[in-house]
């Protein structure tokens, strides 16, 4: 337990990425084997214990503690596992603390009654950071800040490879990952996953920078929709079926609308959508859909998921990835033909003559489904990772509206010193007393460049006329062009409207704050 | 004759706690004739008193905050040292919480009363340990009154910093210290711990740590952790440990470091919300005050049947000291800080 709960104890801390990278792989030179593996495990939300609830870790404090007193420190603390793990009696104890592999084997064959009894022995052994760790990871809820991306990315540090090859084996192992550890401390070949249904990295697109769109052969590609969706991997294998998010994140159990109707072997890329009546759905009503373990019939009955399906990687056991697109596409459409699946369809390829007509089509993709279009070359294999000059996304122009800074919130890590992330607002006229407000729209953290905010932290600075902690508020005076890419309702916003990937384009230091556009503006640019 | 219980002869007045047959408040909280102080931190030493009393190394570090304030009657008294002040007699007992702190035990007609101002049970290489002194009423601080409040090994707390700065050579390691008493005793742990490399520290930390020097409190390397040419980080900082006033730390002042990790030395930090607010990133639980369970221990060390409290969390304080049979009361004293005043 001490290793690892020293590295939950810094990830915790730990606002910068590579930071956190080093940490992780730092454990894993020095925490000795299954412990790491578990601890892998822990952070990839692959350990659950549904056998030990809050509840029970309360129960638990008050064998040992004053109610009263537990009371009020809770007040303090705000957090019950981290209550309990400060303020529980320290005793001598001559036990060892338990390692992880012990925590993790004997909770998983004991009973929900005895679970507290096994929990209070090692608590005793353990000091106030150990405890803190041993309970986060009973009740489930790290919230360390780290993706299981970022740990299969430590994960690659560690061994020295791509990280696409981790992606590849990663869903074809258990914990602890033995097998995993050996191969990647070079004791033993690449686990052999052939017939399981592992994540394949998808192949990625670049955004089409204006500048290059007059030098690119548009003959050589091929044109999509970018729907507003997710993208997904579905993969059929051996007999088992996943739906994997375009980071390798396992998401087959919050959309079984899609999976339940696999009946094929194939692994196919695509779009993840909310389709209704045929009409795909704004962004907003898949999001509902979106990071939760399970679903409700209600959920599925309102926001029903489907699969866009626009290029295939495995057709049964065949790798296709080698062939170009044009081959892979024929492929698509046999295997569509034949296997004819359900709550799928296929992504419609964009006819266009010219440079000038595709042009055309993007400037009126915006029906709130599609973001532009993608462009992807005739001839390349499926490559993973974002390969130069084969796929491009080349998405609409951005919404702006001119916003009025607000409030203005410290940085993280590097930006710890900066007042980096901005609050900005639109005008309304007060709902009862008419005058004009300012009602906040949206925050953005980056699009400007360190130069600019050396000039924004001053100016955050030199206008302050109210501080709440880390965020200061400002007088409404600087405006920000802020972009966008689109914009909803939003009944958990004060104003009513939420922006997608808000950024500043430009700072307006000209612009008088009172010719910022209004409320309204934003309203009408919904979609 | 019975001894007169301290509540007869001891006043809680808006200046502070008044030893009425003395003459005398201790540590005011505004300027009065005649002082007793247990500490040079700016919310017990104020400014402005016609006469105080307080040990040598609290003199010195009030005439360095304050001024000189000539016209001022100092009574310097060492530890153990006994004085007839009124009808009183004050001595001074080392506290243990920063260098010069003491406890003031007054007695009047037989009966004993210990102020403790801030202590703490912690040795600590750059001050005195606590000493407990057998008393009728003790009067206590209570500022990690919560039992969440278990302040580690400060060891293991330097361990931890020295492991990140291993793990992490290119950049540079700022740990926000108060600048008397947590400054001092951070480089005296690091020292202990075997860092013999020099110590930068930020300009307002280095008067006070010649001052402990001159006290015979040795610091090894140290030197001022000044800006390179136009502002850009010295490369010398790298993998080194810069100590700072905890309101520079995640400021405009910290740019000057390359790449830090932003560490902090205080009790607070046990509590892991309140450490990430205030955006360390390698929060460090060394404290100069008692924890929860040594102001438990001292009530006992020290037999008195009474307790008083100042400041800090008293009602936690006062629950358990009365579950454990002692007669508690909170003065509710306002004015005095959270920890140590920078």
């Amino acid at each position: 337990m001490t290793p690892f709960a020293q590295l939950l104890d810094r990830l915790l801390y730990t606002p910068a990425r590579n930071t956190k990278l080093a940490l992780i792989v730092d454990y894993f030179r020095h925490a000795p084997d299954p412990d790491r593996g578990w601890a892998l495990a822990a952070l990839t939300g692959a350990l659950s214990f549904p056998g030990v609830k809050a509840g029970a870790i309360r129960d638990l404090a008050m064998r040992r503690v004053d109610p009263v007193l537990f009371g009020w420190s809770y007040d303090y603390v705000g957090d019950l596992a981290e209550t309990t793990a400060l303020i529980w009696p320290e005793r001598r104890s001559n036990r060892a603390w338990p390692t992880l592999g012990e925590v993790v084997g004997r909770l998983g064959t004991t009973s929900r009654a005895d679970a507290p009894d096994v929990i209070e022995e090692w608590l005793d052994p353990l000091d106030a950071t150990g405890r803190w760790a041993l309970l986060k990871l009973i009740t489930g809820g790290l919230r360390v800040g780290v993706s299981a991306r970022l740990a299969k990315l430590a994960l690659a540090d560690y061994g020295g490879v791509d990280a696409t090859e981790i992606e590849e084996v990663w869903h074809g192992l258990e914990p602890p990952y033995g097998e995993l550890f050996a191969w990647l401390d070079g004791k033993a070949a690449r686990p052999d996953l052939e017939d399981k249904p592992v994540f394949r990295p998808p192949m990625l697109a670049h955004p089409l920078a204006d500048d290059e769109v007059a030098g690119l052969d548009f003959d050589a590609f091929l044109a999509e929709w970018k729907w507003d969706g997710i993208r997904v991997q579905v993969v059929a294998r051996g007999g088992e079926k996943r739906l994997y998010s375009r980071t390798g994140d396992d998401i087959g159990r919050a959309f079984p609308d899609v999976l339940d109707h696999v009946g094929f072997e194939a692994v196919l890329d695509g779009e993840l959508l909310v389709v209704v009546d045929g009409a795909v759905r704004p962004f907003n009503e898949l999001q509902q859909r979106l990071n939760r373990k399970t679903v409700t019939a209600a959920m599925l009955r309102r926001f029903p998921a489907f699969v866009r399906l626009y290029d295939i990687l495995f057709d049964g056991g065949e790798d296709l990835r080698d062939l170009p697109l044009a081959g892979r596409r024929a492929r698509l459409e046999a295997f569509f033909a034949r296997a004819a699946p359900t709550r799928m369809d296929l992504s419609e390829v964009v006819d266009f003559s010219s440079r000038e007509e595709l042009e055309r089509l993007r400037a009126g993709a915006r029906d709130g489904a599609t973001e532009g279009l993608m462009l992807k070359r005739r001839d390349a294999p499926y490559v993973a990772g974002r390969p130069k000059g084969l796929w491009y996304k080349w998405k609409r122009g951005p919404l702006t509206v001119d916003a009025v800074l607000m409030y203005a919130q410290r940085g993280h890590g590097k930006r710890s010193s900066f007042y980096s992330d901005y609050t900005f607002g639109a005008w309304r006229a007060h709902p009862e007393t008419g005058a004009p407000e300012l009602v906040p729209v949206g925050k953005a953290y980056f699009g400007f460049t360190d130069d600019e905010l050396k000039l924004l932290d001053k100016w955050v600075r030199d206008h302050t006329v109210n501080r709440f902690g880390p965020v200061r508020e400002v007088t409404h005076e600087l405006v920000f062009e802020v972009a966008f890419d689109s914009v909803h309702r939003s009944p958990r916003h004060k104003s009513g409207v939420a922006m997608r990937f808000p950024r500043i384009s430009r700072i307006r230091w000209d612009k008088p704050a009172a010719e910022a556009d209004r409320l309204e503006t934003l309203e009408r640019m919904i979609s | 004759m019975t001894a007169p219980h301290p509540e007869t002869w001891v006043e809680v007045r808006p200046q502070g706690l008044y030893v009425v047959p003395g003459g005398f408040y201790v540590d005011p909280l505004r300027a009065v004739d005649r002082a007793v102080i247990t500490h040079g931190h700016s919310d017990h030493a104020r400014a402005g008193h016609g006469a105080v009393m307080a040990t040598t190394e609290t003199l010195a570090i009030m005439a360095h905050r304050l001024g000189e304030q000539p016209d001022q009657v100092k009574q310097p008294l060492a530890y153990g040292e006994v004085a007839r002040v009124g009808e009183v007699e004050v001595s001074l007992h080392p506290a243990g919480h920063v260098l010069g702190s003491a406890q003031v035990l007054v007695e009047y007609r037989g009966s004993r009363m210990v102020v403790s101002g801030d202590y703490k049970r912690r040795a600590d290489p750059t001050c005195a340990p606590f000493v407990p002194v057998r008393c009728d009423v003790f009067v206590t601080e209570a500022t990690f009154g919560l039992p969440v409040f278990r302040h580690p090994d400060d060891r293991g707390e330097i361990a931890k910093l020295l492991d990140s700065v291993r793990l992490f050579p290119e950049r540079c390691h700022v740990v926000g210290v108060y600048s008397l008493g947590k400054a001092q005793r951070v480089i005296g742990l690091l020292r202990a711990a075997g860092w013999d490399r020099p110590i930068y520290a930020h300009g307002a930390l280095l008067p006070m740590c010649a001052l402990y020097e001159e006290h015979g409190v040795r610091l090894g390397d140290l030197r001022p952790a000044t800006a390179g040419a136009k502002g850009i980080p010295k490369d010398e900082f790298r993998g080194g440990i810069v100590l700072a006033p905890p309101s520079v730390i995640v400021d405009r002042w910290a740019r000057r470091l390359p790449d830090p990790v932003v560490c902090m030395a205080s009790g607070w930090m046990r509590v892991r919300q309140r450490a990430r607010q205030g955006g360390v990133e390698l929060p460090l639980v060394i404290s100069d005050h008692a924890d929860w369970d040594e102001l438990l221990q001292t009530f006992d060390d020290v037999g008195a049947p009474e307790i008083w409290i100042t400041h800090g969390r008293e009602e936690a304080l006062m629950h358990a000291a009365s579950a454990r049979g002692y007669r508690a009361r909170a003065l509710a004293l306002v004015g005095y800080e959270d920890e140590g005043g920078s």
